[in-house]
This record gives structure tokens, sequence and C-alpha cells, in this order.
């Protein structure tokens, strides 16, 4: 037979995906690509992050580099950019590179150097308290989602207000009554221990039926709770906390934090909603495997991608919170510098030496842009990908 | 190349030699790459494919209705009525839709705007195109409704498309598509998403329109069966191209390209029972990532080398049943499905 | 139906299932009525064989297949697996029957996790399958891909680069992986093209003359049940009108519905006329018919003795049972 009308194709054959495989980087640099905003807000935000870092080690330690706490009273309210004034300064308080890059402050401190300290506390801030509340509002919101339907009985509830209620006596000096409210709790325990292979009773009495009613489901309680903490301004409460508590920078976090997992609680629900009824999570079922793992390592994956974009923007927010509150005289305590003092301070001078409000201003507003950008520029990048069909 | 008899067949309908390519994610998919097909006046014409085919593509770019920004007409005329529609602006195309041609979706549910009444939206095509008062347009309703066999009609224009059965939505969507009495059809699937029951009174209803209307029909299917039952001209597609082109009886008699071979060869049924059931090995290519020469090439059992090469051309068998594999051509034999099976057991 | 005693012969058999869902209105949540999704479903799945359950959208195939692997809770009924009856069992207690019945779904879009690579998915399966080494897991991860006739590069890809045919057989793969006995199919090749189906159909007999597997083949397309599967069942808004072996289902069919619904499907052979014999009447989707058959809406011989009883089987030949008095007599 001539070889050319030969059949070309054997019977056997493997399937394989289509399209040629792309690595991540590749997706990743052509998405970038794709979103030039979102590009931007990242690269401005890793500077952002080696500027935090870099001025970290340099304005720390006893002799740093760049010393934001230097003060100079014969060189204050210097402009950007000006020499100083080698006759009338020590050679110890000469600033690196014999030039005051954005000026001083009305101490005769080298701004730049403050602000240089101050990104760092920006950046702490932001991240850790952002990370506190995506912590509560992923756990919160899992479990509102996933168990949502399922009920907590009225004697559960009575035997965690007996436990707090108890607790809270006992700190608040009333040890006897205390102790007797607390004591209920083991007691109940002990108690359903007793009776649990023994209730075959054909009638319950009426308390105690009422005492096992479903009183609320999961999600009710939850989502209540959420819509209580939203009907605080939360400034305000900030603001009330940070003037009780001592005032430290991990407080000012903490509380950032404790106060805005609320929408990441919200979004997380809504997804695992959705997710709960997807196929793969009945088909993980049917495998048999543990409910835990359903949840964090089969939905959760899924469910991230908005809280990875209230995230970057919840970063920028919690920076301008703490500037904020470092403006109104509670954030960190002097000298430590943020910008945010850096721009109470120069109100007082605003007519002579604007650069004082102008440098910390224009540097809060670039990062805050960066980052929002960065996060509008992740939803669209983080979207397609899910519905991506074939 | 078409065949342009210059009889009153003359084409409603023309397409030529159309390429639609869509540009996303830096690839270029090339999802309909040279169709040529023809809907004369008061037939039913279905273009048969799989998913990723082309089929939607190619009844969407007839009305204008793909997203330019992906999309693109690269080549080709559409023409209808003289007039080739690549070449008319937005206004002038939408005085033919709805108006001489009109479509039909596969989804009824997402089809009918959910917030306005039945009524509103069946008016509202008639309103765009004429001039009409309101009592005439209420009974003109009523008697569309009644064309396309929904029963007590003056109810059912007040009510909502989410009071309706997924039968009936599909129903007021051919009464929608009719409004304007169209010379042409285009239906998009539409009884995918149906039972099977409700799927055979929507094509019954469907061959009655034609007939009564002496309207032209351009449906596209993947459902092998639909299509015997209501086409009276085929084409069949894979890839972005035709490869065969027929009446029903040449396509389900004597096939004579070998995808559509394999499409009739694996259709289960009662009667294979007990027999392997013939399959096409592989899966459709990525419209952006197709192979060179014939596109079906890699599943074919009868490609030989210069399949992979040449891209082939289309040979007539005559009377309109064309087919494009010169490989059969060449052996002149006919392999029915069974046979097939039999060859390719090995 | 009777219930004959072949409990080696028989790998599934269902008494009874039933499951309603809730209606709740008002403002309260009162309880409006109910939905009968499964109403009295009883049938039998031999070993190494396949039961096929037919029935249009909402008749609650789909239900019944939740039921059998325990995602729903029951009602009333029994679901006896292997002899046992497995209905009232607790979580603890069904995870070793877990292995033993897994399911195949419809959308090959939404049956797999977007976020898992396609090894990563069906290593979840191999764990729980208890092998130890990282080395043997790979080794069965790579026989079960080739199983299924993937290759076995495709592990460190996402769904989303595989069209929905290898979906399928990603998901059939990861069914396999725990070594089940039984497997429910629940459409599994509806959302397919006609060349896909074929391939996945021709996956399903293979694998089931290698592994022995017992399959209950839900599908509304009477042509792919009747060439897979050795009995059918239909089913129509919660009951099994009609069960028989697949021949007497397609030459002798007894119930109207059944009736109905073969001759609505056409057929691709031009020698065939088709011809559609519909029922009387508009298709009512609601579940308003509360007492007798629930066909009689849409039945062309309906009478008022179909109103008033609930229908029960009949026998009308060889393992051959009609929900329907007058069917039965016309025999």
């Amino acid at each position: 037979m001539n070889p050319a009308e030969e059949t070309i194709n054997t019977t056997d054959y493997v399937e394989a995906p289509p399209a040629p495989k792309r690595t991540r980087m590749q997706e990743f640099r052509r998405t970038l690509g794709q979103n030039r905003l979102a590009g931007l807000g990242f690269i401005i935000f890793f500077l952002f992050f080696c500027c935090a870092v870099t001025g970290l080690v340099l304005t720390s330690g006893s002799k740093p580099a760049f010393d934001p706490s230097m003060v100079r009273l014969e060189e204050k309210l210097r402009p950007p950019l000006s020499k100083p004034n080698l006759k009338a300064l020590r050679p110890d308080q000469v600033p690196v590179l014999n030039v005051y890059l954005m000026g001083t402050d009305d101490l005769g401190r080298d701004v730049f150097s403050r602000m240089l300290q101050g990104a760092w506390v920006s950046l702490t801030v932001g991240f850790v308290a952002v990370g506190i509340s995506v912590l509560i509002g992923i756990f919160m919101g899992g479990i509102a989602g996933y168990f949502g339907q399922h009920h907590i009985k009225t004697v559960h509830i009575l035997f965690f207000l007996c436990l707090i209620g108890g607790t809270g006596l006992i700190i608040a000096n009333f040890t006897v009554i205390g102790t007797v409210i607390l004591l209920l709790c083991p007691a109940y325990i002990f108690y359903s221990q007793l009776t649990r292979h023994g209730s075959t009773e054909k009638e319950t009495p009426a308390l105690k039926a009422m005492l096992h009613s479903n009183a609320v489901s999961v999600d009710t309680l939850i989502m209540r709770i959420v819509d209580i903490m939203l009907c605080f301004p939360s400034f305000f409460l900030i603001l009330t906390v940070v003037a009780l508590l001592p005032a430290s920078i991990y407080n000012i976090m903490i509380v950032i934090g404790l106060t805005s997992w609320m929408g990441t609680t919200r979004f997380v629900r809504a997804e695992f909603l959705s997710l709960r009824e997807q196929d793969f999570v009945a088909a993980a079922k049917a495998l048999g495997l543990s409910t835990f793992r359903i949840i964090f390592r089969h939905i959760m994956p899924n469910a991230v991608a908005p809280v990875l974009v209230s995230a970057t923007i919840g970063i920028a927010s919690a920076i301008l919170t703490e500037a904020g509150l470092s403006f109104l005289g509670f954030g960190v305590p002097p000298p430590h510098a943020t910008w945010g003092n850096i721009l109470s301070n120069g109100k007082n001078f605003i007519f002579d030496a604007p650069w004082l409000t102008f440098m910390p201003g224009i540097a809060i507003l670039i990062v805050v842009l960066s980052f929002n950008l960065f996060g509008e520029g992740l939803r669209d990048i983080l979207n397609p990908k899910l519905r991506e069909r074939y | 190349m078409i065949d342009r008899r210059p009889t009153n067949d003359w084409p409603l309908l023309c397409v030529e030699n159309l390429k639609v390519y869509f540009q996303s994610n830096g690839e270029r998919a090339r999802a309909v790459d040279g169709i040529s097909f023809e809907v004369r006046e008061k037939e039913t014409v279905c273009i048969v494919g799989e998913s990723g085919c082309g089929k939607t593509v190619s009844a969407l770019s007839i009305l204008g209705l793909i997203p330019t920004p992906p999309g693109e007409i690269v080549d080709g005329q559409i023409i209808f009525s003289g007039q080739n529609l690549i070449k008319l602006d937005e206004k002038e195309m939408q005085k033919i839709r709805g108006n001489h041609i009109s479509m039909i979706f596969q989804e009824p549910l997402t089809s009918l705007n959910p917030v306005f009444t039945i009524e509103d939206q069946l008016g509202e095509a008639v309103k765009t195109h004429k001039s009409i008062n309101a009592e005439e347009l209420n009974r003109y309703c009523i008697q569309l409704l009644n064309d396309v066999g929904i029963p007590s009609p003056e109810q059912r224009l007040n009510d909502y498309p989410h009071q309706l059965s997924g039968g009936q939505r599909q129903r007021v969507m051919i009464a929608m598509a009719l409004s304007c009495d169209p010379d042409l059809m285009i239906a998009d699937e539409p009884t995918t998403a149906l039972d099977v029951t409700v799927q055979a009174q929507i094509l019954k209803l469907l061959r009655s329109i034609q007939q009564k209307r002496s309207m032209s029909i351009l449906y596209i299917s993947h459902d092998l069966g639909v299509v015997s039952a209501i086409a009276h001209r085929i084409y069949v597609m894979y890839a972005g191209i035709i490869v065969e082109q027929g009446n029903t009886d040449q396509i389900f008699r004597s096939t004579r390209h070998p995808y559509t071979q394999g499409l009739l060869a694996s259709l289960p049924s009662l009667s294979k029972r007990g027999k392997r059931l013939y399959s096409i090995p592989g899966s459709v290519p990525n419209p952006a990532y197709k192979p060179a020469g014939c596109p079906f090439h890699p599943r074919c059992s009868h490609a030989i080398l210069s399949c992979q090469d040449e891209f082939p051309e289309m040979c007539d068998y005559g009377e309109g049943h064309q087919a494009r594999c010169p490989v059969l051509f060449k052996s002149k034999g006919y392999k029915g499905p069974n046979e097939m099976l039999k060859n390719t057991m090995s | 139906m009777e219930s004959k005693n072949k409990n080696d012969h028989s790998i599934l058999r269902i008494e009874g299932l039933k499951k309603y869902f809730p209606v709740r209105r008002g403002f309260l949540q009162k309880i409006h009525g109910w939905v009968r999704a499964v109403d009295d479903v009883s049938f039998e799945i031999e070993r190494g064989k396949t039961m096929g359950l037919v029935g249009e959208s909402g008749c609650g195939k789909t239900t019944v297949a939740r039921l059998i692997l325990k995602l729903l809770e029951s009602d009333e009924g029994k679901i006896i697996f292997q002899a046992r009856d497995i209905s009232r069992f607790s979580e603890k207690e069904m995870k070793p029957y877990r292995k033993e019945i897994q399911i195949i779904f419809q959308d090959p879009f939404g049956s797999l996790n977007p976020r898992m690579t396609v090894g990563q998915c069906i290593e979840e399966g191999i764990r729980i399958s208890g092998i130890k080494h990282a080395s043997r897991r790979k080794e069965r991860l790579e026989d079960l891909l080739k199983m299924v006739g993937m290759s076995p590069d495709s592990a460190d890809r996402y769904p989303h680069e595989f069209s929905g045919g290898q979906r399928q057989r990603i998901g059939i793969a990861r069914a396999l992986s725990v070594e089940p006995s039984l497997i429910v199919c629940d459409e599994p090749v509806s959302a397919l093209d006609v060349s896909i189906q074929a391939q996945i159909i021709n996956l399903l007999k293979d694998l089931q003359d290698q592994l022995g597997l017992s399959y209950l083949f839900i599908s509304h397309d009477l042509n792919v049940v009747g060439y897979l599967c050795n009995t059918i069942s239909v089913m129509y808004h919660g009951h099994i009108m009609e069960f028989a072996p697949s021949e007497d289902i397609f030459n002798h069919p007894c119930h109207p519905y059944t009736i109905s619904l073969l001759s609505a499907i056409p057929d691709p052979d031009p020698d065939k006329k088709w011809y559609v014999k519909l029922s009387n009447g508009p298709i009512s989707d609601s579940d308003g018919v509360l007492e007798g058959c629930k066909y009689q809406d849409r039945c062309s011989i309906a009478e008022t003795a179909c109103r008033k009883d609930r229908m029960v089987f009949e026998k009308v030949g060889e393992n051959h049972f009609v929900r329907c008095w007058k069917a039965a007599k016309n025999i």
C-alpha cells in the first residue's frame, strides 16, 4: 500500500488538556500587564514595603544612620533640601548626605528620618490590624456559612451565660454569688452525663422541653452579633478604648482589628452559602472526609477571594485610622514618630512650614491610593479565573 | 462555493466565507473559520455540531450580536435580501432585528426579563417596528399567544415570566420572535433545556408555524434526533468549518464524512445493547490551538499523511450533497455507521 | 413490589423511601404544605448490574441519589446496602460505608474544586483508602488516571484547563479512588456532547466489567439508559411508575407515562417516522395532586377510579411491574 495512503492514527488515544500549560509566573505577569493600574498599585506597595523595612533598620538602635529623635534647636523649621548650618552643629548632629531631605520640624528633627520611622508603624498597624480582623472574620463567616442551620439549645445559652456571669462577678469581687453561679455549670454537665442514657420518659415536663428547645440558629446568632458590632461608630469606639487603655502601638492594632472584622464575615459567609451547595462539596462528603477538612481544605480556598480584596483595602483604611488617632493625640506616644503625629505637629506651623503637613499627607495619600488600586486590580484578576470555562 | 442557481429559490440568506475570530488572554480563537451556507425560502436549515464548533457564533454574527472587543468578523459576507449585513451600521441593523430576522435562544429562564409582564415584552417588538394602538396591540398579543398554543392567553398576558413553566416561556419567546412576521427565524438550541415531552411539543409547534407562515428557520442544535425531525437541509460543523452538507435523507442515510459517520455511530440506543458503542476518540480542539490541515485528522480513523498538511476542499456528491473529505471521496465506497464500527474495532 | 430474599444477589435494596420538603410561607415561616420529592420509592439493584432511573426534571431522581448516599436524611423507608439497613445510621456508623457507595455528578464544571489540582483532588480519596507510603500513593494516582484514559501529567493541572468530557473522567477517577462497590451516576453524560457521551458510556461499561461495579444510572435520556442498563425504573413526581428489564420497557411499555416518554424521543433513524403520542391537557408542574395517581392530570386513559386510591404495583410480566391498574388489566 502506498505509504501516503496509510492511516496514521492508532486506536490508542490518551486524553490530554487541549491547551499548553502556562506557568504561574506567565499568568501573573500577563494579568498585571492587562491591569495597568493594579500593576502600578502593586509596585508602589512594594516600594513602600521596602522603605518601611529599611527605614526600621536605618532609624533604630542607639546610633542610627537616620536619627529621628535628634533634636537640633538651632535648625528648627528648615525647608526641604536645605543644607545644614555646619558651624552650629556638632559632628554627630549633621544629617546623612549633608542635606535635610524633607526639612526639619519645630524641634529641629529631621523629617525624613521621622517619616521612615513612621512608615514602619503604618505598615505594622495596617497588616496586624487587618490580619486580626481577617482571621476573626474568616472564622466567624465560615462557621455561620457552613453550620448556619444548626440550632443552639436554650440550655446551652443559659450555660454560657452562667459561665460568663459567674466569672464576671468573681472578678468584680462578688465572690460568693459568682462562685455559686459558676458552680451551676459543672453541675449541669454532671447531670446531663447521668441522665444521658436513661431518658425514655413518655412525657417530658414542660420545663425540660422548653430548656431543650432550639433557641436560635448559629447563623442568626453570628449575624446579629455582626449587626450589633456594626451599630457602633467604629472610630469613636476605637477612640474610647484607646483612651481607656494604656497608650501603646499594640493596643491600637488589636483594637482596630477587633472592630473591623464584620465585613469579612459577611463576605465569607456569602461565599460559603453558595459553595456549600456545589457538587464538589457533596463529593467530598461522599468520600467521607471530616467536616474540618471539608471546610478548611476544600471550601475555604474558594471563599477567600473577596477577602483578599477587602483585606488590601482594609490595610489602607487601618493606616488612615491610625493616622487619625495620632493626629488627635491618641496614637503612639512621643517621641516615636508616626505619619499621623508628624501631621498633627505640623498643623501648628502650617503657614510657616507647610512641608510638615504636606510630606506625611502626600505619603499617606500615595500609600492608601496604591492599596486601593491594588485591591481593585486583585478583584479583577481573581474573578475571571474562577469563572473560566473551556 | 455556493451554487447560485437563478431560480426563484434565490436564497433568502446567503453566508459566504464567514470568519469570526476572538482575541482574549493573548490567544486568537478562530471560532468560525470560513463557512458558507444559505437558507432558502420556506425551508428549515439546521446547523449541527458539538459545543465549541462555532455554530452559535455563526448565528449571532448574522444579527451582529457578537461583542466586538474580543470578537471580530474578519472576513466574509452575509447577504440578506440583497444587503450585506456586515456592512450595515447599528441603526440599520436594528431595523432588521426582530422585524425581518428574529431569534430565539436556549435558556427561556434568562431570555425573558423577570420584571416585565408578558404583554409588555410581547408588545415591545411590535411597537418598535410598527405603529399600533394599545387595543389592537392587546388583541394581537392574544392572537400570538393562541398561535403558539398557550391556553387562556388573556390571563397569561398579565403574568410575569417566573409564573410560567419552562415550556410556556419558550412558547412566549417564539411568540415574541413571530410578532413582526419575520422572513427568517434563527433558533439557537431552543429545546436543549427542556424536558423531552415539552421538547416534542415545541418542535411540533415550530413545524406548524413554518408551514402556516411560510417562514424560514435556521435551527442550531447538537441533537441529531431533533435535527432529523425538523430539518430540510443540514450543515454539519466541526471546529469552525462546515464538514458536510445535504438534505436530511442524504445526511442520515449516506453520510460521507468521517465525523458525521462517527456521530451517528456513537448514538446509543436499545438496538446497540451488548455491542460496544462506537466513540470518536479524543475531544474537540481548542479554537486557539487547532491542528494544521484538516482539523478533524487527529481523531479520524481514515486520516492519511496528506490530511495533516492540506486543508481539505469540499467534494461534491451531487444534488446538493457535499462533504469535506477527499479520502472518502476517492475511495467512493459508502460505509454505513455499523460498517465503520467493524473496521475501527481493531 | 415483592421483596425477594436475594441478599447475596442484590447489592442495594430500597423499600418505601420517602422524603418530603416543607414549604414555608409567611412572616413566621409556617409550614404551608409539603413537596413530596420522593414518595414511596422501592427498587433493587443486583450486584454487578446497572439499574436505570429515568424521569423528567423535577421527578425526584436526584433526591433519590442523595438519599442513597446519605447526603440527605430520609423521612421514612429502608436503604438496605449489602444486607445492612443503613437508613438510620449515624455519621460514625456510616464512615466505613462511605467508601462503598460513590457518586458521579452531572455538571462537569461544578463537580471539581477549582482551587485544587487534579492530583490533589484524587489524592483526597487515596488518602482515605489507607495507603501509607507516598510513592505507592503516587503509583495509585497514575493507575487511576490511566484507568480513566487520562495522561498521568494531568495530575498537576487545574480543572479549568480541561474539557467537559475530560473533567467527567477525572470525576470518575475520584469516585474510583476509594474502591467502591456501587456508584450512583447522576446524569453523568447529559451535559456532554454526543461524541464524548459515547466515550464516557464505554468507559463506564469497561470499568464495570473490570472492577465488578454496580451502577445506579440516573438520566432523562431513554436512549442512553436503554443501551447501558439491565433494568429501568420510570419515575414521575416522586413515584416509580414502571419497573422492568430494558427490553421490556422499550418493546412492551405499559404505563401511559412511559409510552408518552418513548414516543417523544425523536429518532435519528430516517426510516422511522416520528409520531408523537402526546398526553392530554396542559403540562402541570405543580404538585397539586394529593390523592390517587400522580399522573392523572396528564393521563390519556385516566378515570374516576384513578383519583381515589394510591396506585400499587401490579405485576404484568417477568420482573415487570406497573403502577397503573388499567394498564395492568389491558395486558
